[in-house]
């Protein structure tokens, strides 16, 4: 009865079109158990938890993507794979999630449940629950469309101590994937740009990656997976944290031809460009080639290679190898990087 | 990647580079100093750090980098007066994407958007003449700047939106010409370039007879280069050859894509549209005798400047910045007191701060010299 309907002040009101919606959209379309008790909060047993390692990870993140919908995802995929990954970088067990929707005036809601299928599609190939959630409505020209935040509960497996600050002289860096095709996706399908490519987002959850990482037997000493600012950014932030050098070679990078012919054109960099499904690691020289092979038997980390390694000058900084045989040292962006113009 | 990795062929990089440096140590020994040669464009310089070039060759060549990236040389006063159109009722200020951030007195374009003003990124001027199609009850301005490589294009945009009969679109034009303030850095008494590396780009548009003067006045060798790493450097090679061999010549090391007598008919549509100022203020230069452009009169229904009242103010420019002295190849942009301190690129004083084509935010984002030095020396 929904389906030619927009979203109104009506449905955030408490009363029961906002009692219809929950079960008609978020209800069913989560179809978790639990949440159609339509309690204020979800319950789950300490000792379950207890099984998967000794320690909680816990995060949030909010998502406020233009357009909704893109090549390789839309705004629930990346909603659920952006918390779960962000779960599985301190090497948790990523299990449960929340999700607050801000919704504006006038929104379809079947676009609504798009992104609802969307996410419990993500949702299930994580292997998590979505248990609890919020909707708020605001006045049209308040929000743009549609924002989501989602929280996420991991559990850290005992003995795992992953942190951007524990890379070590002699460590190697990986990366799971070609980078950059989120930031080409997302560029892509905005409407003023008279570019066509078939670049997809890279948008996909990382848990089962790093389980297999973990499994290789690798004390890994650093992941994060390299969203806006890319695997440049993430790569400072471990050589600042660990206070060493990190040497990268660029004809090491793997990126997807269409993601380099892109960049070429519009002269962007792959190592700033967002990923989001894709993660940079730092493990111990000796266990390099094994990390590199179990991550190569997971589909998410197919294309994963060695980039570089760590070394203990100049400390604090990258520096990137170019296809060259020069040197340059790569930095954070000051903010986005923009198209040049000649 | 066909077509692109060819120009980036490591092998033949060393076989230059080898080349470069016997030339250039036997350059340096007769002149006491190493060799100074200025790649006068903004996108040599990006591609000179992108690839680490610098630190490639011998000490005794040096890039200078010149004043040919055209956000940086923007003045102060003409990002206030873009800045009060965009806060005009009812105008859509449409800007390339990198011009947008450079900071006016007070505000930049991206901060007037952030306080409310309808600023637009696009991607070419078309895109801004769609903006103006598609709102006609709006005043749809193009922000236009940028040397004879975007000329034409803005030109031809104009030309357009007259046969259409659009008149809710205008430039607010700052286009520039880069001969006029070749002769000005040539001019001063202080230069210490050997030879140029000529603009590619703009030599598509103009060809390359108009840097003749250099050779026949000034006797300094300029080779028109391309922008592939492969190209930069087998410009330098040229270039050196010329200064061992006494000659003064300009030579065209790019092309394929550049003619001795440039785009005829682009030329036509920039001529049509514009004509030379008497002046105009360069960022960190000073104001130089015709070297922007403004609207032909017939276009004046066109001309953001005749249809909106400007400030028009002129902005000193900030105390402690040495870009001038950057620009004329006295000092490395390390050597400037700010550099690093009080101008970074999140926080940019000076005009070569600005744009990631300008040299020190060049430097500052691929290493600064001392740094790239110490890297080179531990491996």
């Amino acid at each position: 009865m929904f389906d030619k309907e927009l979203i109104t002040l009506a449905h955030g009101a408490g009363g029961t079109a906002m009692r219809r919606l929950i079960e008609d959209v978020f209800v069913a379309g989560f179809a978790t158990p639990g949440l159609s008790a339509l309690e204020d909060q979800a319950e789950f047993g300490l000792a379950a938890l207890m099984e998967h390692g000794d320690r909680l990870a816990f995060t949030t993140d909010t998502f406020v993507v233009a357009p909704l919908f893109f090549s390789g995802g839309d705004i629930g995929s990346l909603a659920v794979a952006g918390t779960v990954n962000d779960l599985a970088m301190s090497g948790a067990r990523p299990l449960y999630l929340s999700c607050g929707f801000v919704l504006e005036e006038g929104l379809p809601i079947d676009t609504l449940r798009r992104v609802v299928r969307s996410m419990q599609q993500m949702a299930d190939s994580a292997g998590v629950q979505i248990v609890t959630g919020d909707t708020k409505v605001v006045e049209k020209g308040a929000a743009d469309q549609l924002f989501i935040n989602t929280a996420g509960v991991g559990v850290i497996p005992r003995g795992v101590q992953v942190s951007a600050s524990r890379a070590q002289v002699g460590d190697k860096v990986i990366v799971s994937g070609d980078i950059g095709r989120h930031g080409i996706a997302i560029l892509m399908a905005r409407e003023q740009l008279a570019l066509q490519s078939n670049v997809s987002s890279d948008c996909q959850p990382l848990g089962a990656l790093v389980s297999q990482i973990l499994l290789a037997g690798s004390d890994v000493h650093c992941l994060r997976d390299a969203t806006r600012g890319g695997v440049a950014t993430v790569l400072k932030e471990f050589a600042e944290s660990s206070n060493v050098a990190i040497q990268l070679v660029e004809s090491a990078l793997p990126v997807d031809a269409s993601v380099r012919g892109a960049c070429e054109i519009l002269g962007l960099d792959p190592l700033y460009l967002a990923n989001e499904g894709t993660l940079v690691a730092v493990v111990p020289s000796k266990d390099a080639d094994k990390v590199v092979k179990a991550m190569q038997s997971a589909p998410a980390g197919r294309h994963a290679a060695v980039i570089g390694e760590v070394t203990s000058s100049p400390a604090g900084r990258v520096v990137l190898e170019t296809q060259m045989g020069g040197k340059r040292i790569v930095e954070m962006l000051a903010g986005d990087q923009l198209p040049r113009i000649c | 990647m066909q077509f692109v990795d060819e120009f980036r062929n490591p092998d033949i990089a060393r076989r230059l580079i080898d080349d470069i440096s016997r030339v250039s140590h036997r350059m340096a020994d007769r002149l006491g100093r190493p060799v100074q040669v200025m790649e006068v464009c903004g996108g040599h310089t990006h591609t000179i750090f992108r690839y680490g070039l610098a630190g490639m060759l011998p000490s005794s060549v040096e890039f200078v980098h010149g004043p040919g990236c055209p956000v940086c040389v923007l003045p102060i006063g003409r990002v206030d007066d873009c800045v009060a159109i965009a806060h005009q009722p009812g105008v859509i200020l449409a800007t390339f994407g990198d011009a947008a951030r450079v900071p006016g007195s007070r505000y930049s374009l991206l901060e007037a958007k952030a306080a409310g003003a309808d600023v637009r990124i696009v991607y070419s001027p078309l895109d801004a003449l769609q903006l103006a199609r598609a709102n006609p009850d709006r005043e749809v301005v193009f922000f236009a700047l940028g040397f004879e490589t975007t000329m034409p294009s803005t030109a031809l945009t104009v030309l357009q939106a007259r046969s259409e009969g659009l008149h809710n679109f205008s430039l607010f034009c700052n286009h520039i010409t880069i001969v006029p303030t070749l002769r000005s850095l040539l001019d001063d008494g202080q230069l210490l370039i050997d030879g140029f590396l000529g603009p590619g780009h703009v030599s598509v548009i103009i060809g390359c007879r108009p840097y003749d003067f250099i050779a026949e006045q000034y006797r300094k060798p300029m080779v028109v280069a391309g922008f592939e790493p492969l190209d930069i450097l087998q410009s330098l090679h040229m270039v050196l050859v010329q200064l061992d061999e006494s000659r003064a010549q300009v030579q065209n090391q790019y092309a394929r894509v550049v003619s001795e007598t440039g785009n005829a008919y682009a030329l036509d549509a920039v001529n049509k549209v514009f004509e030379l100022r008497e002046s105009f203020e360069w960022r960190g230069l000073g104001d130089i005798p015709h070297s922007g452009v403004r609207m032909r009169a017939p276009f004046a229904l066109f001309d953001a400047e005749q249809k909106f009242r400007l400030p028009g103010a002129r902005a000193a420019e900030p105390q402690g910045c040495q870009c001038g002295d950057v620009l004329r190849g006295r000092i490395k942009p390390a050597q400037c007191t700010a550099f690093g301190t009080t101008c970074t690129p999140q926080t940019p004083i000076g005009a070569l701060m600005v744009s990631s084509e300008g040299a020190c935010a060049a430097h500052y984002q691929y290493g600064r010299v001392s740094l790239i030095q110490d890297v080179v020396a531990t491996h």
